[in-house]
């Protein structure tokens, strides 16, 4: 095997960390395959960037254009078109990210190259691409093959690898500008940053999250109540925001907030890795679910398989209970 | 404004353990329950809300191993005019690829401005199908959409990123969306409307009647064997009744100094 390329993400100046998360992933594969790992970076007044990355690979690529001055996939694929065609990686890794998903399964019809997104491990077993990933919202895991092909590509999930640095800079490679087709039919016309928030739910010591298990936005007083007696702060997970009983600014996960609270109790949240992402770092986290194969009981340290009804008007009264109690003593 | 909707009908696994079938390739679904994928859920809300407010048609299209299909019924009642299914029994089999290539087999010679699809669907999470079929038949494409805005017969879009962060991008119509959760509040389907779905246009195809290949049958992605995943930590079950168990989670917050 001769070379391993990933895509580098960045925004706002920075790379983003699931790059460096996806280059320690590619260097291991590298090292087992024998293989050159090669990061490349597309953007616009990128060379701090490059030097930053060359700490991570044998070589890094800039492929520095005012046309690719924003995350624009048509812009960016052909770029990567031209990139593999040339160097021929035998593998294209790709973060699992808005942006990655964007462009890798485009990228994979134009040039014929099998695809498999979301991955948590990658391999080589007797010459076959072999992959990790979740299925069922994370209930189950499935060893995947593709169809064998000169290269492959694979996007890779966000923050369940280590990042590690290298102790010496690969090469460092300005590309030369191409002359890339026009297209007049899409326009990325800005970003648009997360608006200023009433709570920063990212500081809280106690987080009382719920999920889709509370079943309606008319059931959240009695969460609140909980979270009162705790000293808590309401969060949540997807599905409450999509449903607009809760402000974005209480999401946690992906698209939200990371928290790493000394609490987390995460009540109706089923657990699946786009809310998980948030809160896995919690100090202790204690879920409160029906489904006893829920994942959430997967990262939680104590778990309760039962109906939140039930349990959280109980814990209220006790807690309640307890402080009244001891201010009377 | 004639809209297509790509609906895909899943297993609703909350609250079920999924088992590995003997082969270890697939999972006993037998005794769960389908329906219509959460993100095409609000892709067809969109369409609808589209032609509430510009006119026009919006048809659903599924390929599916069922003849009988809830989840298309259901779209039907929610306001989509017509539904077309591409049946086939070894559809589970079939990848995101070739799926992707069946959709496209109906799709190019039909007319249209829009096509919806959900971001991703519940039971594989691949996100692939959608730009996948945009990039065959060669159309303009945003992905993980949250709004969007008809200006001048271009479609102005708010695609979702991390971290709270959006980004506009806009499109040439015809062109292809792919819809993120949260961008509507999808209607409910009445039983009364369900019943009455049956009686709209519902075309049933296979893969012989719209002329698809032999050689489409080279998919990518091959699943070896399932397994349960190993829990990231070794979390402990309370046990006992609601009392045994809530003074538990007390003796445990007192215990780590959250409460006192």
């Amino acid at each position: 095997m001769k070379e391993i390329l990933v895509l580098a993400e960045h925004r706002l100046g920075k790379l983003k960390d699931v790059t460096f998360e996806v280059l320690t992933k590619g260097r291991k594969l590298a090292q087992e395959n024998n293989a050159r790992l090669t990061a490349v970076v597309i953007g616009y007044d990128i060379d701090p960037l490059g030097e930053e990355l060359a700490y991570y690979a044998d070589e890094v690529l800039i492929y520095d254009d005012y046309k690719v001055k924003e995350f624009h996939s048509e812009y960016f694929r052909q770029v990567l078109s031209h990139i593999i065609l040339d160097r021929k990686p035998e593998v294209i890794l790709i973060p699992h990210t808005s942006y990655g998903l964007e462009l890798a399964p485009s990228l994979a019809i134009e040039l014929n190259i099998p695809i498999i997104t979301d991955v948590l491990e990658i391999s080589f077993e007797n010459g076959r691409f072999v992959v990790i990933r979740e299925y069922f919202g994370g209930k189950l895991k499935a060893k995947v093959t593709l169809r064998e092909s000169p290269r492959y590509i694979a996007t890779v999930r966000v923050g369940v690898s280590k990042s590690e640095k290298n102790e010496s800079k690969g090469q460092v490679t300005k590309m030369q500008n191409l002359d890339l087709m026009d297209i007049p039919y899409k326009r990325v016309i800005g970003l648009i940053k997360p608006p200023p928030e009433a709570v920063d739910i990212s500081s809280a010591g106690i987080i009382v999250a719920v999920g889709r298990g509370i079943g309606d936005a008319k059931n959240l007083p009695l969460i609140e109540e909980l979270s009162k007696v705790i000293g808590g702060v309401i969060a949540c997970s997807r599905p409450v925001v999509d449903m607009k009983w809760l402000p974005k600014e209480r999401l946690v996960g992906l698209s939200g907030k990371v928290v790493k609270p000394k609490l987390y109790l995460a009540i109706g949240i089923s657990g699946q890795f786009y809310h998980v992402y948030g809160m896995m770092n919690s100090e202790l986290i204690i879920a409160i679910n029906k489904d006893p194969n829920a994942p959430i009981f997967g990262v939680a340290d104590y778990g309760i398989v039962e109906d939140l009804f039930k349990v959280v008007p109980q814990l209220i009264s006790k807690i309640y209970g307890k402080m009244y109690g001891e201010e009377n003593k | 404004m004639d809209i297509i909707v790509c609906v895909k009908s899943v297993p609703i696994t909350t609250g079920a353990e999924l088992i590995p079938d003997k082969t270890r390739k697939d999972v006993i679904l037998d005794n769960i329950p389908f329906d219509i994928n959460e993100w095409d859920e609000y892709a067809l809300e969109e369409a609808i809300r589209l032609k509430e407010r510009f006119g026009g048609n919006v048809t659903v299209i599924s390929v599916s191993s069922r003849d009988i299909d809830e989840a298309i019924l259901k779209c039907l009642a929610k306001g989509a005019d017509r539904a077309i299914k591409i049946v086939d029994k070894l559809v589970a089999e079939y990848d995101a690829y070739t799926i992707a290539k069946i959709l496209y087999t109906v799709i190019k010679s039909m007319k249209y401005d829009l096509i919806l699809c959900g971001a991703q669907a519940g039971d594989d999470g691949y996100a692939l199908v959608g730009v996948m079929l945009a990039s065959l038949l060669r159309i303009p494409y945003v992905t993980f959409v949250k709004r969007l805005e008809l200006i001048n017969g271009s479609l102005r879009t708010v695609r979702e990123l991390e971290e709270g962060f959006e980004e506009i991008v806009e499109v040439e119509l015809p062109a292809l969306l792919t819809v993120q959760t949260g961008i509507n509040e999808p209607r409910y389907a009445s039983i009364m409307a369900i019943r009455k779905a049956r009686q709209k246009e519902i075309i049933t195809l296979d893969l012989k009647s719209i002329n698809f290949a032999e050689s489409n049958f080279d998919g990518w992605i091959e699943i070896q064997e399932f397994f349960t995943p190993e829990r990231r930590k070794k979390c402990i079950m309370l046990q006992g009744d609601l009392n045994e168990i809530t003074t538990k989670v007390v003796e445990i917050l007192r215990q780590k100094g959250i409460l006192r």
